[in-house]
This record gives C-alpha cells, sequence and structure tokens, in this order.
C-alpha cells in the first residue's frame, strides 16, 4: 500500500521506507487569519521528521489538521497512499496515529499507570457485553494491555511513579507520561507538538534520547514539532520549515540550515 | 433512657436508607456532569419517565392509548396481558437507553461546545418535554407500583425473591424496619458496585472515565465522545430506573416523583458536582441528617423540619466550603 517510491539511507545507517504520509497543498485558515498557506510534504516510513519554525508560524496547526483537530479548507491528507476523508480526532487515533500536546492533555485525576492504559484503548476489541459474559477472554485482553503498558513504562524509566496521580507530577515527568501514552498505542505514526518545552538542559537531553530509542527500536515514524531550531537539528532525518503559514525550508538538517530564508526567518524573530 | 436511645437508632437507620434513595438520584446527575458538564435538570423526570414506563410495560398497557384513542376513535388501553417485573426492567432499560440515543442525537450533539447556561437550558427543555411525553404515553394517574418484594406472582415460576417481615431486637426492644427499604439498601449498593466495576474494569469505563477527565486527551486515545456521552446517559437512565421503581414502590407512581431531583441539589452541594464518592455520602448525610434533625429538633421547632433542612445545611456548606466535602481533596475516581 505504501508509496514505493524508493525512500534513503540516513547518515547512521538507517533504512528509511516509502511515504507513509503526505500533506497535498493544505490551506487553513480562522476567519481572516491563514494559519496554513498551500503546504505540502512528505513523512516516510521510520524517519524523524521535524517541523520547525518561530512561534505562530502554524506548526501546532499542521500537526492539528494531521490529527483530525482541524479541518483544512483547502488540501488533501494522504494516508498509506490513499487520500484521507475529514475524520474525527478519535477516527484518526484508531487509524494509528497517536500524538501529544504542546499543553500536555494528561488525565489528571489518573494514575500514571491508567494514563497509559488509556492509549490502549483504540486496541481494545472486546465488545461490551463479551466483556460481562466472556470474562476469560476479556481477562487475556486485560492481561495483555497491561504488560504492554508496563513495558512502554518500563522503556521511558518511569517505573516509580507508575501509581502516582499525574496531577502530582512535575511538568517535565508530565510530557513523558504523555509520551507513553501515546506510545502505547504502538502507533504507525507518532505526533510530537514540543516535547522538550520547557524543559531543563538534562530533561531535554532524556527525552531527546527517548525520541531516538522509540524510532530505533520500534521503527516509528515520528513527526515532531519545535520552535528551537538547535534542538532537533540532531534529531531528525528531515525537517520541514514554517514561517508566517508558509513553509520555506523542507530538507535535511543540512540543507536547511544553509538555506537563505530559513537563515532570514529565524534572525528575524527572537528565540525563546 | 434507652427507649429514646433506640428510637434515635431507628430514626437513624430510616435516615440511612431515605439517603440511599437521595444518592442515587444524584448518581445520575455526577455520571452526566462529570463526563459532559451538562447539569442535567431533567434527571428527577427521567426518574419518573423510567418508573412510568416500568409500571406501564409491566401492566400491558398500550402506549400513547390516549392519543390513538382520539385520532382513531378507539378504546383501547390494555394489551390484556401482564409483563413478568424481570423482563419489564429489562424492556424498560432499552427504552433508558433509546431515550439516551435520542437526547444525545437531537439535543445535545448539535449543541457541543455551547455555554454550560446553554445546555442547562436545554436540560430544564428536555425535563417538561419528557414529562409531557410521559404524561401522553402512559397517562397521568397515580399507579400502584409492585415489583415482587413481598409475594411471587409476578415472576417466573420458580424464583423466589420474597422477603418477610423485618424486625430484630436489640436492648429488649422491638426494631422494626420496613423491608422495602432493605431491598432498595441492597440494590443500591450492588447498583454502585457495579459501577465501580464497570468504570474501572471495562474498556468503555475507562473510556468513560478518560471523557470524564479531558475531552481533547480522550480523543487523541481514540475515544468517540458521542458513544460515551449515550453511553453515560444510558447509564444514567438505568440509575433513574432503579430510583425512580424505588422511590415509586414506596409512595406511588406519580408526577410529584420528580421532585426528587430536588432534593438531590443539596445532595450534590455537600458531594461536590463531580465526586461520585460524595454524592453518595451526601445522600447519607442529608437523608440521616433530616430524619435526626426531625426527631431531636423538630419538636422544639414546630416539625416539618424536613422540608428546609437539606437546603440550609447545603447553604451553610455554600458559604463555608463551596467545593463540597471531596473537591479537591480527593483524587477522582469513577
Ligand atoms: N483554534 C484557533 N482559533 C483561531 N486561531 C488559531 C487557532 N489555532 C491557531 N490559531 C492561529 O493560527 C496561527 C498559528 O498558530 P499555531 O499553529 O499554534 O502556531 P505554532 O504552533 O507554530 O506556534 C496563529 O496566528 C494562531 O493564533
Ligand atoms: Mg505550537
Amino acid at each position: 500500500m505504501l508509496d514505493q517510491t524508493e525512500g534513503y539511507v540516513t547518515a547512521d545507517g538507517r533504512k528509511i521506507g516509502g511515504v507513509v504520509m503526505e500533506m497535498k497543498n493544505i490551506t487553513l485558515r480562522f476567519g481572516g487569519v491563514e494559519a496554513i498557506k498551500d503546504i505540502s510534504f512528505d513523512i516516510r516510513e521510520g524517519e524523524i521528521r521535524a517541523i520547525i519554525g518561530p512561534n505562530g508560524a502554524g506548526k501546532s496547526s499542521m500537526l492539528n489538521v494531521i490529527s483530525g483537530f482541524y479541518i483544512p479548507q483547502q488540501g488533501e491528507v494522504w494516508y498509506k497512499g490513499a487520500p484521507r476523508p475529514p475524520m474525527k480526532p478519535f477516527e484518526v487515533a484508531r487509524q494509528g496515529i497517536a500524538r501529544t500536546f504542546q499543553n500536555i492533555a494528561l488525565f489528571e485525576g489518573m494514575s500514571v499507570l491508567d494514563n497509559v492504559m488509556t492509549g490502549r484503548l483504540t486496541q481494545m476489541q472486546t465488545g461490551l457485553f463479551a466483556q460481562a459474559f466472556w470474562k476469560g477472554k476479556a481477562e487475556a485482553e486485560e492481561t495483555e494491555n497491561r504488560e504492554k503498558a508496563e513495558k512502554v513504562i518500563d522503556f521511558l524509566e518511569i517505573q516509580a511513579i507508575r501509581k502516582t496521580p499525574v496531577a502530582r507530577l512535575p511538568y517535565g515527568l508530565k510530557k513523558r507520561v504523555e509520551l507513553a501514552r501515546a506510545l502505547a498505542a504502538e502507533p504507525t505514526i507518532l505526533l510530537l507538538d514540543e516535547p522538550m518545552a520547557g524543559m531543563n538542559v538534562e530533561e531535554k537531553e532524556d527525552m531527546s534520547r527517548f525520541i531516538l530509542d522509540v524510532n530505533d527500536e520500534f521503527g516509528t515514524t515520528i513527526a515532531l514539532i519545535e520552535h528551537d531550531m538547535g534542538v532537533v537539528m540532531d534529531l531528525s532525518d528531515r525537517v520541514v520549515v514554517m514561517d508566517y503559514g508558509k513553509k520555506i525550508g523542507d530538507g535535511t538538517p543540512d540543507e536547511v540550515r544553509s538555506n537563505q530564508d530559513v537563515i532570514d526567518a529565524y534572525l528575524g524573530v527572537s528565540h525563546d | 433512657m434507652p427507649e429514646q436511645l433506640v428510637f434515635a437508632m431507628e430514626v437513624f437507620l430510616n435516615g440511612l436508607m431515605a439517603g440511599v434513595m437521595y444518592a442515587l438520584v444524584a448518581l445520575g446527575f455526577v455520571l452526566i456532569f462529570k463526563a459532559s458538564g451538562i447539569f442535567n435538570f431533567a434527571q428527577g423526570v427521567m426518574a419518573l419517565f423510567a418508573a412510568m414506563t416500568f409500571v406501564g410495560i409491566q401492566n400491558g398497557q398500550v402506549p400513547f392509548a390516549h392519543l390513538i384513542n382520539a385520532i382513531f376513535g378507539t378504546k383501547i388501553h390494555y394489551f390484556g396481558w401482564e409483563v413478568y417485573s424481570v423482563f419489564a426492567i429489562l424492556l424498560t432499560v432499552g427504552v433508558m437507553i433509546l431515550l439516551a440515543w435520542m437526547v444525545q442525537r437531537f439535543v445535545f450533539r448539535h449543541l457541543v461546545g455551547q455555554e454550560p447556561i446553554i445546555l442547562f437550558m436545554a436540560t430544564i427543555g428536555l425535563a417538561y418535554f419528557l414529562e409531557g411525553v410521559a404524561d401522553l404515553m402512559w397517562g397521568s394517574e397515580i399507579k400502584r407500583l409492585d415489583v415482587c418484594l413481598t409475594d411471587n406472582t409476578c415472576l417466573p415460576q420458580g424464583i423466589n425473591l420474597a422477603i418477610d417481615e423485618f424486625t430484630f431486637e436489640i436492648f429488649g426492644y422491638g426494631f422494626f424496619i420496613d423491608n422495602l427499604d432493605i431491598t432498595a439498601t441492597i440494590i443500591a449498593i450492588l447498583l454502585v458496585t457495579l459501577l465501580v466495576v464497570f468504570s474501572q474494569y471495562t474498556k468503555q469505563g475507562r473510556a468513560m472515565r478518560a471523557v470524564a477527565d479531558d475531552h481533547q486527551a480522550a480523543l487523541s486515545v481514540g475515544v468517540s465522545l458521542n458513544a460515551i456521552w449515550i453511553l453515560v446517559w444510558s447509564v444514567a437512565g438505568f440509575v433513574a430506573l432503579v430510583a425512580g421503581i424505588m422511590w415509586g414502590a414506596k409512595s406511588g407512581v406519580q408526577f410529584s416523583l420528580s421532585l426528587i431531583a430536588l432534593k438531590a441539589l443539596p445532595v450534590l452541594m455537600l458531594g461536590g458536582f463531580t465526586s461520585i464518592p460524595g454524592a453518595i455520602i451526601g445522600g447519607l448525610i442529608i437523608g440521616v441528617g433530616e430524619k435526626l434533625f426531625e426527631f431531636a429538633i423538630g419538636p422544639m421547632i414546630g416539625g416539618a423540619t424536613e422540608n428546609w433542612f437539606a437546603y440550609v445545611l447545603a447553604l451553610l456548606f455554600l458559604v463555608f466550603r463551596p467545593q463540597g466535602l471531596f473537591g479537591e481533596k480527593i483524587i477522582e475516581r469513577v
């Protein structure tokens, strides 16, 4: 099903596959504001794709289009080689696209483990009546889901806070729990909106390592947003640069770094 | 004065059981409010509607008989059969699920993202509409409600639910407790247990808790808000049915039944609008409180304190602890 126009091999020897998602001429307006202006780009299987740009450039809007939270006025989203009809966010999630939010959207009243378990909801098949009357099957499924959730928790090194209510966690750990919940869905594509925003240096390094590990270990395709150029350059395979809703650059970190439009855009704004 | 003490204890127990009833109604409120932010003014009418539907089905009444007769000039009122309670309950549950679907499909689906006050107004409209439908469907006369607590005539052969009169002795004084109250309490406990198991251990329960906690996050893990809202209204409808049957068995099914919703308000102020344990404990406190107050203080100030005690207590809470007993203090667990 995937567009097999051949992939490429990264500098560190990872093999990147065909196009799994393609944005075609996306335009998104809020009243008079054009948040996204006719943008096209693709995401390939197994790659870490970054979207960068100054604040207000339209990065989050783009992620919201991909995850179904915003419906663009123009353009198409192609997924696995076919155009995707307009979808509700929960339908997108069920298609294997998991995400985190810039302003963290966790279930504050639940424990870390319960939060991660909600990530398994897309994978749970047994219906309500089956659960009531076919206890064995429901239990087997619950056990399997719990094991998967625990594996993700181990992977992201948050075992120590498994039972802690999320509301009590510091910001940096919340970001990590949100990543864990998204990962628990075993997504085809993982969308991360500023996963490192508001973190200290050490936390940023941890998060970078986790993102790389996830990609490496599970082969998960990752699209992530950053507004700080430095952080993503080491992390990503290819970068889309946005400014005022327009795409002003697209390529490898090196290509983007030497792109004059990108340099201008970044010199023209303060880095915060 | 052990006599007084024993009597006080009886009052206490009776209060506890009235409290169970308040708690049930409050529970319906909390479920919907947590999941959708809608303060469902129609919860009491839902209890009435459920109880009337139950009795109507049980007696083999023809729904909308008056309407049909008026239009076609017929004179039908009853099908001429009687339905066992168990089946009548199952059928009524079906009706309540259908109602939940219709409420979501025709009302709240079109009001997503509206101000809470608008949603509240919609539920007021719903309350009057539902009251009208109940009237039209089953007629407005007071009905007796039997759920075979004392005899087995309305159950299939071989099932025995009969409970004998219940008295016991303490300090040589006889206690008398209405066996209906006992049954009501047991059913309420079972119901709450069922709800807890459902919300903690099923996929739908987990999704329901997710929606109650954060809509955006719930969407991102693949939960359909619409489906969950239908589910929540169905569960609230089921809770309303249980409350309606119990209340109806006590004092007959009549339109004043919908007024128990007003007693649920102070319960919610005590327990907090989003806390299920709060609804239960708040209900018990008000039930016991108003009975004990009437018993101890009532005679001194002319009685009839049950009419206002709950509201005054709620008012005190609003002044001194506006978040309710459990607001913010405990971690929410549906
Ligand atoms: N829901 C919305 N309603 C109105 N305007 C919005 C909404 N979301 C984003 N915008 C506008 O779209 C533009 C891009 O915002 P955003 O995508 O959040 O940028 P970024 O994530 O790059 O900082 C901004 O001008 C913002 O005000
Ligand atoms: Mg943003």
